[in-house]
């Protein structure tokens, strides 16, 4: 039996048609074309997938699509400006070149920004705390590391 | 060449009901049936569904019962069965009241899986290496438990019956987690023993929660952590301490989370010294049952039970002073 799904996409309101057992993932990937969200590990582990739900990161792989239902969903085409202008988690990250194959970008982005919405200057700790649920295999995260201190004022 | 297979591809096909009452849940889940299973946050039933360890039909989401989510702190501690790790690891009261159980959920899976992962989920899915049970355990948590017909009680301590095997019944579902208030001068901690300090499974767990004789906790500087454990043993030793309670959890050490209960004897009532505590953590680790895995040697996980019971002995301790010490040094990051 298909679900009807009411949510919010990047700030507009959809409205959808879906099978039970859709992940987010796949339905933002692949019925709403979003593909800046990231399949890795496909099992909640590398956080390539990192959606925000309500502000919060989730792993969007391993999370079923009908439980969006009513929900806030923010991807990483949604933080921009909408007019071609960065955000200044990405700007940073350009600057301190945070990004090497970028496949694990989209998601870290997204887990700066819960975390700086949540504390606005994080110590190095909280910093490393926040980024541990992604997973990036070029091993760059001194500069992402940096990154976030720059864009926090640090 | 083969097509390449996306992960849904592979995962059985499902439906999903999203009943909006218990009552609701629990005559779905009897009229299922063996094809249907309770999903929680899914953080691990979807994982499950995805490595086809389990082939669901029909999934029965809790999400949308209203009222699972609730932490009731005055009084005993009642905990709903969908309270997030997330919501647990924000809660300055549990972290200085109910230490141990911050630990486990601070060293749980990653942020992304704290916001979703559940408590009752992780004590339902009863992996021998569930991170809350041992917290749990030692905090003496009772499961309310509701059915069809009735109501009842469940000690954690009678809940796992095996490696993915509870003490629920079909159609049971978990609606209440219940920790009593500790006596005065308790500390809890829990001790994830893995080789990153994320995204781990453990090798073991290990959990103790100690309360000692009021009367004898009064050198505030008691517990120095740059001291070694026999110099501030033996100031310890100098003050009487006497033990109270002690209770002491052991995860990834056998089939089920388990208490060293025969390790708790030898200490309960007793004066706390350096050799006493070496005798219980001998004895914790002659009961723990472990075996070989990809994590770590059944030989291995034995030794590691007798260093880390007394070392959360000692943080236990430390922690009634302190109960918003960290358990894992700053130094490792």
């Amino acid at each position: 039996m298909k679900h009807i799904l009411n949510f919010t996409l990047n700030g507009e309101p959809i409205q959808v048609e879906i099978e039970p057992h859709l992940m987010l993932l796949q339905l933002l990937r692949e019925k709403l074309e979003l593909t800046g969200t990231k399949e890795g590990c496909g099992m909640g582990e590398c956080g390539a997938c990192t959606v925000l739900l309500d502000g919060k990161t989730v792993n969007s792989c391993i999370f079923p699509a009908v439980e969006a239902e009513g929900k806030r969903i923010t991807t990483i085409e949604g933080i921009a400006d909408g007019k071609g202008g960065l955000h200044p988690i990405q700007k940073a990250f350009i600057e301190h070149g945070a990004i090497q194959c970028g496949f694990c970008t989209p998601g870290m982005v997204l887990s700066v920004k819960a975390l700086l919405d949540e504390i606005p200057k994080p110590t190095e700790e909280e910093i490393r705390n926040g980024i541990a649920g992604n997973l990036c295999r070029c091993t760059g995260y001194l500069q992402i590391v940096q990154a976030v201190k720059a864009v926090s004022g640090q | 060449m083969p097509e390449p297979v996306s992960m849904e591809a592979l995962m059985n096909k499902f439906e999903y009901l999203k009943p909006k009452t218990l009552d609701e849940a629990i005559s779905l889940l009897k009229r299922h049936g063996e094809k249907a299973i309770l999903i929680a946050g899914g953080t691990d039933v979807i994982v499950m569904a995805k490595q086809k360890r389990m082939a669901p039909e029909v999934l029965v989401s809790l999400r949308e019962v209203p009222g699972l989510d609730s932490i009731h702190t005055h009084g005993t501690l009642r905990l709903g069965p969908m309270v997030t790790h997330r919501a647990i690891e924000k809660s300055e009261f549990i972290r200085k009241e109910f230490s141990a159980l911050s630990d486990a959920v601070d060293s749980l899976g990653s942020i992304q899986i704290r916001n979703v992962a559940t408590i009752g989920g992780n004590i339902c899915t009863a992996a021998p290496s569930a991170d809350t049970a041992c917290p749990f355990l030692v905090l003496d948590a009772h499961l309310k438990v509701k059915g069809s017909q009735s109501e009842r009680m469940i000690p954690l301590s009678q809940f796992f019956r095996g490696p993915g095997r509870t003490a629920l019944s079909r159609g049971e579902i978990l609606t209440e987690i219940q920790i009593p208030r500790p006596l005065p001068n308790t500390g809890s901690a829990y001790w994830k023993h893995q080789r990153r300090l994320a995204l781990d499974l453990p090798i073991l767990g290990v959990a103790v929660l100690i309360s000692l004789d009021k009367a004898t906790v009064t050198c505030s500087d008691f517990l120095c952590t740059t001291s070694p454990i026999s110099a501030v043993l033996h100031r310890l030793e100098e003050d009487e301490l006497v033990c109270r309670e002690i209770r002491i959890a052991l995860g990834v050490a056998a089939p089920t989370p388990m208490r060293a209960v025969k390790a708790e004897s030898l200490l309960r009532g007793k004066k706390i010294t350096d050799e006493l505590l070496e005798e219980v953590s001998e004895a914790a680790a002659k009961e723990a049952q472990p075996r070989d895995s990809i994590r770590g040697e059944a030989w291995y996980r034995r030794d590691m039970v007798k260093v880390l019971v007394k070392r959360m002995t000692m943080k236990s301790m430390e922690r009634i002073l302190r109960p918003e010490e960290k358990v894992f040094p700053d130094r490792l990051w």
